[in-house]
């Protein structure tokens, strides 16, 4: 019986296009661009062997720090914001609207899928319409308060971006960890019930410890994508002021194709890669544990 | 603290008198008074996430003087298309959406085909060596893009591949492929290795058994990898600002990124135009396919 699902000239068939295509786009370029990282210099002006030079570079450059700190901020606070206000709606799903819940989530997840670029182009213009107020401005001089020039300053800017991913990824949490609160069985909250614990308490002993592993793996996802965040900046304000909103990807793209140093935009990317990896190796260490529990 | 922690004890067994378990029973006027906080955060919930949208419609109709002597809140005096027209005549918004569906549809094809063949091959067939094949696989979903966009880029360059689109297609399909063979050998491994096996008795190979049970039987699977495939696609700025070496290359993203920059002063009726024909277009294929959607991006995140 073994002997058919061991054809190897149906695996060689099958596999072998996507594991060459793979390999030569995507494996080879890791590896080339790892040895990129002990050079300095591109493709026309040449290459030149530093070894180390590059990583001690990054460590002492202020804009590399600038941007290591800014990528970790954002990806922090964002991370923070998504999960938080995700959960909340989840609950609100699961434990207040019910089966009426569908239209609500069907709205709420729909910005999730529009295009980065044109989001932050929309919620530049929300801000400030060239030197015109935008709603949020012409709301705060309603309210008596005085317009902010959001785009002037780095804060400002962060400000939007963060509040600018939220509204277009909380739905998205939402759905995410409303799925995992569905899989509570009823008759675990019912106990709970019968025993008292209703409304906070109900969700503080019961429902947050049992959705804590669908919470983990939101959560690294989060944070996977928030520290590769590339678009939002880079529509929204250019990485501006004065690069204060530039995270690691801006720098690595502009490093490379602003300025040519193939070698430092290589290490910028492995730093980048750590990083990522640092916090993929987190899902799976809490994978692990969520194994060997059920 | 102190309180809400003797809730975890088994002898807290009375019902919390402050609990609104009892305040139910007034009768209707009292349960509507109590659902009246719930319907106004929801209401907002659905106005913020609503009304930035409306306002862009609405200030598509726009004249550029109208933007920067009317308050920003106000309709539009008319309903005219001259914004649109602008925006898909001269800011090659046309060429751009051409180009977008150019890589988009052959990027996911590529994938689907190479990703389901591979899956098959990695999770239905039985040969050793497969489950290192399918971790180096997965190691590529935590790979950055930026990681292989520099060696792509002069390796591109020395192809001669610079100035076309294949640079796009051929990123696009590998760094969706990981995700794809992930997602795809999860829904093969739901199915039992004995109905492949049984298929190939009467003497038809095992590609036959993938092409007539196997493929067919992912029907499902593929609308969803598809759909969140389309999306990153669709929506990526990173790859295709790279690879775009040439203006009539631009794909929608890397045309909207420029738009404001191609007449010095931004002209905000054609901008607010073309961000428009890029949310009703989403828009439009969420009406129609919201609830695949939305699962098939949730299941393409928890992969961790």
């Amino acid at each position: 019986m073994k002997s058919v699902l061991g054809d190897r000239k149906a695996i060689l068939i099958l596999l072998g296009p996507a594991l060459l295509v793979y390999t030569g786009v995507k494996l080879v370029p890791v590896f080339w661009s790892l040895g990129l990282t002990f050079f300095t210099g591109n493709p026309l002006s040449g290459y030149e062997y530093i070894g180390f030079d590059n990583f001690v570079q990054f460590f002492r450059d202020p804009q590399a720090r600038a941007a290591l700190g800014f990528t970790l901020r954002y990806a922090l606070v964002l991370s923070i914001g998504q999960i938080v206000l995700g959960y909340a709606l989840a609950l609100m799903y699961v434990f207040v609207l019910r089966k009426a819940s569908t239209f609500v989530r069907t709205v709420v997840f729909f910005p999730t899928v529009l295009p980065t670029v044109a989001v932050a182009l929309l919620f530049k213009s929300l801000f400030a319409v060239g030197q015109q107020d935008g709603p949020v401005n012409a709301g705060l001089d309603a309210f008596g308060l005085s317009s902010i020039d959001w785009f002037a300053t780095g804060g400002g800017t962060f400000v939007v971006a963060i509040l600018m991913e939220l509204w277009r990824s909380m739905g998205f949490f939402a759905v995410l960890l409303y799925a995992g609160l569905l899989d509570i069985p009823d008759e675990v909250l019912e106990s709970a019930r019968m025993e008292g614990a209703t409304g906070w308490r109900l969700v503080r002993f019961v429902v947050l410890p049992l959705s804590l592993p669908v919470l983990l793996s939101s959560v690294i996802f989060s944070l996977n994508n928030t520290i590769k965040v590339f678009d939002t900046l880079l529509a929204l304000n250019d990485g501006g002021p004065g690069g204060q909103t530039t995270p690691l990807t801006l720098l690595m793209y502009r490093t490379v194709f602003d300025y040519a140093d193939y070698g430092y935009g290589s290490t910028i990317a492995f730093v980048l890669t750590i990083m990522c990896l640092l916090v993929t190796l987190a899902v799976f260490r809490s994978a692990r544990r969520d194994n060997t529990r059920s | 603290m102190a309180i809400q922690s003797t809730a975890t004890r088994p002898t807290a067994t009375r019902p919390d008198p402050s609990r609104p378990g009892r305040a139910a029973r007034p009768g209707r006027a009292g349960r509507s008074l109590r659902r009246l906080p719930v319907r106004l955060l929801i209401t907002l919930l659905v106005l913020v996430e609503v009304y930035p949208i409306v306002w862009l419609v609405l200030g598509s109709f726009k004249t550029q003087n109208e933007f920067f002597t009317e308050p920003t809140w106000a309709l539009p005096r008319q309903f005219s298309f001259d914004n649109y027209q602008e925006a898909w005549l001269g800011g090659d918004l046309a060429r751009n959406l051409l180009n977008s569906v150019l890589v988009t549809v052959p990027s996911v094809a590529f994938m689907i085909v190479l990703g389901i063949a591979a899956a098959f091959a990695l999770e239905v067939l039985v040969w050793k060596g497969r489950n290192t094949v399918l971790l180096v696989f997965l190691a590529g979903i935590m790979v950055p893009g930026q990681m292989i966009l520099v060696p792509l880029f002069t390796a591109y360059f020395q192809i001669g591949l610079t100035n076309t689109l294949w640079p796009l297609i051929i990123t696009y399909t590998v760094m969706g492929l990981p995700l794809t063979v992930f997602l795809m050998a999860a829904y093969f491994r739901a199915i039992p290795r004995e109905v492949f096996e049984s298929a190939t008795i009467d003497g038809a190979g095992m590609i036959r058994a993938f092409l007539r049970i196997g493929v067919p039987m992912m029907r499902n699977a593929i609308v969803t990898i598809a759909l969140v495939e389309f999306f990153s696609v669709w929506n990526d700025l990173l790859i295709a600002l790279t690879f775009t070496t040439r203006e009539e290359l631009a794909t929608v993203q890397v045309g909207l990124l420029h738009f404001s920059d191609e007449y010095g002063a931004t002209e905000y009726g054609p901008l607010f135009a073309a961000i428009s024909l890029n949310v009703l277009g989403m828009l439009v294929l969420y009406l129609f396919l919201n609830r695949q959607i939305m699962a098939g991006l949730a299941a393409g995140s928890l992969k961790g």
